[in-house]
């Protein structure tokens, strides 16, 4: 019953989308108030019945109702309570359904926190989203039905897919979506100020927050997968230029790109269509990414079933969006008149700067995430692109990036005199480099690679801290003029340290880690960067759902003794598919990483892999800094209290 | 003005590409048993246990060796194209029960109906290695060597069942 | 106006300047990392170059796994059904590597036609076959259904 009752209320969802993406939007091209004012009710009424639908499936999850075909694929009586929570969004059609509840929701926020903006606008931001919505409710109902029976019910599920029992993958799709989906809010408006055909400054301000929320989102969501990938996988690497991964690292990128154009589109009226673009690109981008990782396209480490009825779905789901947004892009942008000028000394130009490197990374990183797909479109041959080409390209490309980042921070708008700045950094920068250059001989051995990301780090540093203490003035107590910053302003200061960090944590990972694959008896030691591993054989364990080998290392240095580690090797008992849970140590300056592979002999030998990783929680304790940035840049007062007198001054 | 269209053209041919891409994906998996021997196997029957099977005991005679689960969804679609096709009596069908519980199959067959002549369980998976079982269900063909002459990946449809199996079949029958 | 017209112009052009070093620069670490992959019969008849880096891909021969002497390294063969082709490996295979599992392999030919490999990818799925490795049976499939 619970199952027909979610799949009901999935229909009802579809209905009141379809009322959401039509009625409120001629509405608005009509001025019919009444149409107009459906907006809000169809929202809420959405997320009431797709969240139903969603409760629905966790229930009949939590339940063991394996009379539910979906819940009998990816659960099991033995799975514990937290991953049959998570396990509703483990294989597509939850994912889904996760997708469509958290665009759902951002559409119900949206219609509840914009009590400022003019009726009509938001009639016709909702009714974008409405559109959207109808998409992905469609692809659930006909091609990824997750309330579908399978009669007579299985006595026991076939349990969930082993790699996503794990708490970090738990709450990575939900977060990685919230950010994806997030774009949409951006996108929204940016249609809707298309369809409108006044493209002010506006629609930036009042896409501002959304879009930090989202990108920050996605800025966790990313850095969770990264993390996940590092300790689940077994291999001990962070980012490994995936498809998948560049599938979210793309809007990523874009998302960057956009909230610092929407900045200078609000402020100064500057880049006003090509801010439109960006919002455009972000979550065409998304949509890309859902496509390439649920139609099975490009092969991929993270191998999800995949079906090409559902490739074929999505493909038509993202000629209609993005093809169609891209025409209107190309009917109205012409007609914009950009009147904010700038000179070649000034923050635009920074942000312009700022904007095209990474809108030229995102490309290549899509070139070489799409041409073996062309290739082989054309019939030329199986390849791929290796992860050096994209090492090749992201560093040249984010290393000026990142010495801008701080200009861009201390630049007037429109103009500004470079000599003037020049003198006051110099020194910041001396010291930058002379620093940067030192640094290297506290470790084991000197780098020019790690000087040149100490360096940009250090300066990134230094100049976010001068334009920090520039904007803090010096008139009244410190308390005071710290509580009158702009909460935007903190935001920007916190992420960019975060760059700061995570540039650190980059350099001297992929400079210092030491990795070594060995072979080793019990009793045996490796000496690796000082630490001593010690092994002292395998044993048998068990678990909730699987059995496993457990290995048994301590680490000591200097005599000291530093960790037990316990790697397993397990079989999860359904379906006898073997994983490897490596056992990590960590600390803010090294992590010890160790995995055990297979028994070799008789002898009670095993290959063990012992990882030596330098710095490398600095990437994602970057990661959460700048996310903590967007977070701060989001409840801006300014966006709660002036908006509405802007608004109407703008108008 | 042209430069505003810029992006749409873009977006057009890389469209095309990904719908080309679609196109390319591989939907049958290949099998490199066909024309060898068919893999042995000694398995207990679903319905009783004591009494094995192997696919020696079927030398001589035209077989069909389906791999079903009741987890298995598209073998619900699959299974009243199987029925049907049983009905006619062409060849011997059995039934390789892949990975499953022995009580939910039993019980799968008594409420969809049971097309097989024999269920083997292979439990964990082990003659399905041999096999080279990919994805559930999948169809094999046998000719009265013994040996491998088809696969069939994914559910078969009535089309399937109409213009590959049963000609197939007959043909096998007169060598 | 003017200078504000030369100035946009001299942005412009560091533009344009900085954006052509780039795609240059991509197009040459793009073509230096390309990894091109073969079947093991392009393999055993020549048509894999023999010192770049590429990919093979196939299944693992049945009973074809040895690990000869107390190093970490493997030897194995790879198939395509039609030819084998040897691989050497150093190093801690995938979980689910296994007999019969269809299997990537990453690295360069030696000059004794053994494959030696520098990754190994197994997918973690098993309804799941790389399509590479798939494309390349699938023509023996066709003429044999015929």
């Amino acid at each position: 019953m619970i199952a027909e009752l979610g799949h009901f209320s999935l229909i009802l969802a579809l209905c009141l989308a379809f009322i959401l993406g039509v009625v409120p939007v001629i509405g608005s091209l009509r001025a019919i108030p009444g149409w107009i004012m459906l907006a809000r009710p169809a929202a809420f009424g959405q997320v009431f019945f797709v969240a139903l639908a969603y409760g629905c499936l966790t229930y009949t999850f939590i339940s063991h109702d394996f009379s539910v075909a979906y819940v009998a694929q990816n659960s099991n009586t033995e799975l514990p309570l937290l991953y049959r929570i998570s396990g509703v969004w483990a294989a597509h059609e939850g994912s889904l359904l996760l997708w469509a509840l958290i665009l759902s929701c951002w559409t119900g926020l949206v219609a509840r926190f914009s009590q400022t903006i003019p009726e009509p606008v938001i009639a016709r931001v909702l009714g974008v989203m409405g559109l959207i919505s109808i998409g992905f409710l469609l692809f659930l109902l006909l091609t990824s039905n997750p309330f579908e029976r399978l009669i007579p019910a299985p006595a026991e599920g076939r349990d969930l897919n082993p790699l996503l029992q794990d708490p970090g993958l738990a709450i990575h799709p939900p977060m990685l979506y919230m950010g994806y989906v997030g774009f949409s809010v951006a996108f929204a408006f940016a249609i809707a100020a298309l369809l409108e055909g006044r493209l002010d400054s506006a629609w930036a301000r009042w896409s501002r927050p959304w879009t930090n929320i989202a990108w920050m989102f996605l800025t966790l969501g990313i850095a969770l997968g990264s993390w996940w990938a590092y300790y689940e996988l077994g291999w001990g690497g962070w980012w490994f230029w995936d498809p998948v991964e560049n599938a979210s690292f793309m809007p990523w990128l874009i998302g960057t790109a956009l909230i610092h154009s929407l900045a200078a589109t609000e402020k100064r009226g500057a880049f006003k269509t090509w801010t439109v673009l960006l919002a455009i690109f972000a979550f065409s981008l998304s949509l890309l990414g859902t496509f390439l990782v649920r139609s099975g396209v490009l092969t991929s480490v993270h191998a999800f079933a995949t079906d090409p009825a559902r490739g074929l779905f999505i493909l038509v789901f993202l000629a209609i969006v993005i093809g169609g947004s891209l025409f209107l892009y190309a009917l109205r942008a012409p007609h914009v008149r950009s009147t904010a000028t700038f000179e070649l000394i000034s923050r635009e130009s920074a942000l312009l700067i700022n904007n095209v490197l990474l809108v030229v990374t995102a490309a290549t990183i899509l070139l070489g995430t799409l041409y073996p797909l062309v290739i082989d479109a054309l019939g030329l041959g199986k390849l791929s692109v290796g992860p050096p080409y994209f090492n090749a390209l992201f560093i040249p490309l984010m290393a000026p990036l990142a010495v801008i980042v701080g200009l861009g921070m201390l630049l007037r708008w429109k103009k500004d005199d470079l000599s003037a700045i020049a003198a006051r950094i110099r020194w910041l920068a001396l010291i930058s480099v002379a620093v940067g250059c030192l640094l290297p001989l506290l470790m084991p051995f000197y780098s020019w690679a790690a000087a040149l990301g100490l360096t940009l780090a250090l300066w990134t540093l230094a100049i976010t801290g001068l334009a920090f203490f520039d904007r803090l003035g010096r008139k009244q107590p410190v308390w005071t003029r710290l509580l009158k910053l702009p909460g935007a302003f903190y935001g920007m200061t916190v992420a960019h340290l975060g760059i700061a960090v995570f540039i650190v944590g980059i350099t001297l990972t992929s400079v210092y880690s030491v990795e070594r694959d060995v072979r080793m008896t019990p009793g045996d030691k490796l000496d690796m960067a000082g630490y001593i591993f010690e092994f002292h054989g395998v044993s048998q364990t068990r678990g909730p759902n699987y059995d496993a080998s457990q290995g048994h290392v301590t680490v000591s240095y200097q005599d000291r003794p530093v960790a037990e580690l316990r790697p397993q090797k397990r079989i999860y008992r359904v379906r006898k598919m073997p994983m490897t849970e490596a056992a990590i140590e960590a600390g803010l300056f090294r992590d010890l990483f160790v995995a055990i592979g297979e028994p070799l002999g008789d002898s009670g030998a095993w290959s063990l892999r012992i990882y030596y990783k330098a710095f490398i929680r600095w990437i994602w304790l970057g990661a959460i800094f700048m996310a903590l940035g967007g977070l701060l840049a989001a409840f801006d007062r300014r966006y709660q209290t002036l908006s509405n007198k802007q608004a109407l001054t703008d108008v | 003005m042209f430069k505003y269209s810029v992006p749409l053209v873009i977006f057009i041919v890389l469209a095309i590409f990904l719908a080309l891409g679609l196109t390319l994906n591989p939907r049958e998996i290949p099998s490199p048993l066909i024309d060898k021997p068919a893999p042995t196997f000694s398995l207990p029957r679903l319905q009783n246990p004591e009494q094995s099977l192997s696919p020696s005991d079927l030398k001589g005679q035209v077989w069909l060796l389906n791999v079903w689960a009741s987890w298995c969804v598209s073998c619900r679609a699959e299974h009243p194209v199987l029925n049907r096709l049983a009905q006619q009596k062409l060849a011997v069908i059995i039934g390789l029960n892949y990975k499953d519980e022995s009580d939910s199959a039993k019980n799968w067959l008594s409420h969809w109906g049971n097309p097989y002549d024999a269920s083997v369980v292979d439990a964990e998976g082990r003659a399905g290695i041999d096999w080279g079982v990919y994805g559930v269900p999948e169809t094999f063909v046998m000719d009265k060597q013994g040996r491998v002459r088809y696969k069939h990946t994914g559910p078969i449809t009535d089309d399937d069942s109409v213009e590959i199996f049963i000609p197939l079949i007959q043909k096998l029958q007169q060598e | 106006m003017r200078p504000i017209k030369k100035q946009r112009l001299l942005l412009i052009a560091l533009m344009l300047a900085g954006i052509g070093g780039a795609a240059a620069f991509a197009l040459k670490s793009f073509n230096e990392n390309l990894m091109y992959f073969f079947s093991t019969t392009d393999v055993v008849s020549g048509k894999a170059p023999g010192d770049a880096l590429i990919r093979i891909g196939g299944m693992v021969v049945n009973g074809s796994v040895e690990r000869p002497g107390d190093s970490l390294l493997v030897r194995f063969k790879l198939t395509d059904f039609n030819r084998d082709v040897p691989v050497e490996y150093t190093g801690i295979l995938p979980d689910l590597f296994r007999e019969g599992q269809g299997i990537i392999a990453k690295g360069r030919l030696n000059g004794q036609g053994t494959f030696i490999a520098e990754e190994v990818l197994a997918k973690h799925d098993e309804n799941y076959m790389p399509p590479e490795v798939a494309a390349t049976l699938k023509p023996d499939t066709q003429n044999n259904a015929q």
